[in-house]
């Protein structure tokens, strides 16, 4: 199980919450199985080809994905995952 | 009981003594076997004239602040002083007492090397009322003298004078940055008042640009405040920023800030990034061609949907003076060389949850802007981004 960080332009597609569990042994299956938990996240997160859409950053833990496998990069128990957006506000 | 006389003898004998001729000798080689020359005389004697490139750290201050200066105990320290009594028994405290290994003293201090014909450095001084409004940054190694003169040689530009340029404002000038420039367009509105800290009740419907300067000056009549009541674009942004030091961006939307991360990789200007959201800040340096830019971290702007502003989603009033402040902190830094800054790394501020978390930032060797050199990038690619015609037309 990985806690999944949800900004705050997301959360109310997930009820509200600030973290999500989810399961999954890479970082596309743990992002695949929380938009099963809460399907308003799936357009957000991926984009039709099902891949991740490019406005999207997501790290493991501090790490930005696209340096390590991207969608194939291994989760391991206990890792935290962080979705974040670009925010423009001054 | 033995004369003051009699223990400098002593002492001497049991430190190290150069002449300054090895010192020159050092000072012409540009210290490069890492040596470093300390002056343990008082502020009025070095603000006077002294070693070139030697570093203050006056005696009666010398166990508290040596290892400000050098931190490392097994390099080379030359002290000196004015004749070569206070550097003998300074000497002896970093070499019995404090554990240095290779110290020694200057023989017949400064007053030797000048008659010896050897060039000194006479720096500039801050008048006795600046000693005074900075004393507090005087007495901080990272800050000190020397930093404090670059604060006041630097110019520092200011996008946007709200939520995130207001505290900017204040405390950079409270500082003593010596020229800040201010980038609005906009009046001072009621609504702005919950954190836009530079502005007034009074003040209500003056420029920005303005309202701030007068902030500015009732802080500190020294800074010079210089103008744009424009709104940035590609027609102006390359104008504008050219010449400062530092750019802090407290800009309310997208278009601008890729904008502006496309010049500045063309001027080489480093930007200190915040932005914020209800209770979210977000705090990066981007460096250019130090450390990744803008782009690099966010590739294309997320849609409007995704992007309120914080006119549409509101925001905690204090939160742009956490984020603005961090910022300050970080063109200081930038400033005077202290530290390291947060260029490569993100930081995001929780204030609901009260945590701190920090990512990588890598650099994109495929970056559309800077992967390439910085006379390579046009005119007409500046602030430029994917589906960047159905993202304006999104947003209104």
């Amino acid at each position: 199980m990985s806690t999944i960080k949800i900004p705050p332009v997301l959360r109310s597609s997930v009820g509200g919450e600030k973290e999500v569990d989810a399961r999954g042994s890479s970082v596309g299956e743990v992002l695949r199985s929380l938009a099963q938990q809460h399907p308003a996240t799936e357009s957000q997160l991926f984009s039709e080809d099902g891949g991740l859409n490019r406005y999207v950053n997501v790290y493991l833990n501090d790490e930005d994905v696209r340096v390590l496998d991207g969608l194939d990069t291994s989760v391991s128990e206990g890792d935290t995952i962080v979705i974040l957006p670009a925010m423009a506000g001054g | 009981m033995a004369s003051g006389a009699e223990v400098i003898r002593k002492i001497k004998e049991q430190i190290e003594e150069v002449d300054p001729k090895e010192v020159h000798d050092l000072v012409q080689n540009g210290n490069g076997n890492g040596a470093v020359i300390v002056d343990v005389r008082e502020q009025h004697e070095f603000e006077e004239s002294h070693v070139p490139g030697a570093v203050h750290v006056p005696r009666g201050h010398l166990e508290s602040r040596i290892e400000g200066a050098v931190s490392d105990r097994s390099k080379r320290v030359v002290l000196y002083c004015a004749s070569g009594n206070r550097s003998a028994l300074a000497a002896h405290t970093l070499q019995d007492l404090l554990g240095y290994d290779d110290v020694a003293s200057m023989r017949g201090g400064i007053t030797l090397w000048k008659d010896r014909g050897y060039e000194v450095e006479v720096p500039r001084s801050l008048t006795p009322e600046q000693r005074e409004r900075y004393s507090r940054h005087l007495l901080v190694p990272e800050v000190g003298l020397a930093g404090q003169m670059k604060l006041l040689d630097a110019k520092v530009l200011l996008l946007g004078a709200g939520g995130l340029g207001s505290p900017a404002a204040l405390y950079l000038a409270a500082a003593g940055v010596g020229t800040l420039g201010i980038v609005d367009n906009d009046v001072v509105d009621l609504s702005n008042l919950q954190r836009q800290v530079a502005h007034s009740n009074d003040r209500i419907g003056v420029p920005k640009v303005d309202s701030a300067e007068t902030a500015i000056h009732e802080i500190n009549p020294d800074v010079t405040v210089e103008k744009y009541p424009v709104r940035l674009g590609a027609d102006n942004i390359m104008e504008i920023i050219e010449g400062y030091d530092v750019v802090v961006d407290g800009l309310d939307n997208f278009p601008t800030r890729y904008l502006l991360n496309d010049a500045s990789v063309r001027t080489q200007t480093p930007v200190v990034s915040a932005s914020i959201l209800g209770f979210e800040g977000q705090l990066s340096v981007f460096h250019p061609y130090e450390g990744p830019c803008y782009r690099c971290l966010y590739p294309t702007p997320p849609p409007a949907e995704l992007a309120p502003s914080c006119g549409a989603a509101g925001v905690l009033g204090v939160l742009p003076g956490v984020m603005g402040l961090l910022q300050s902190v970080e063109v200081i830094k930038l400033v005077t060389g202290a530290g390291d800054t947060m260029a490569g790394r993100l930081l995001l501020y929780d204030a609901l949850g009260t945590t701190f978390t920090e990512l990588k930032v890598r650099r994109d060797p495929d970056c559309p802007i800077c992967s390439r050199e910085p006379d390579a990038i046009s005119d007409e690619e500046m602030g430029v981004f994917p589906d960047y015609e159905a993202f304006c037309a999104g947003a209104g």
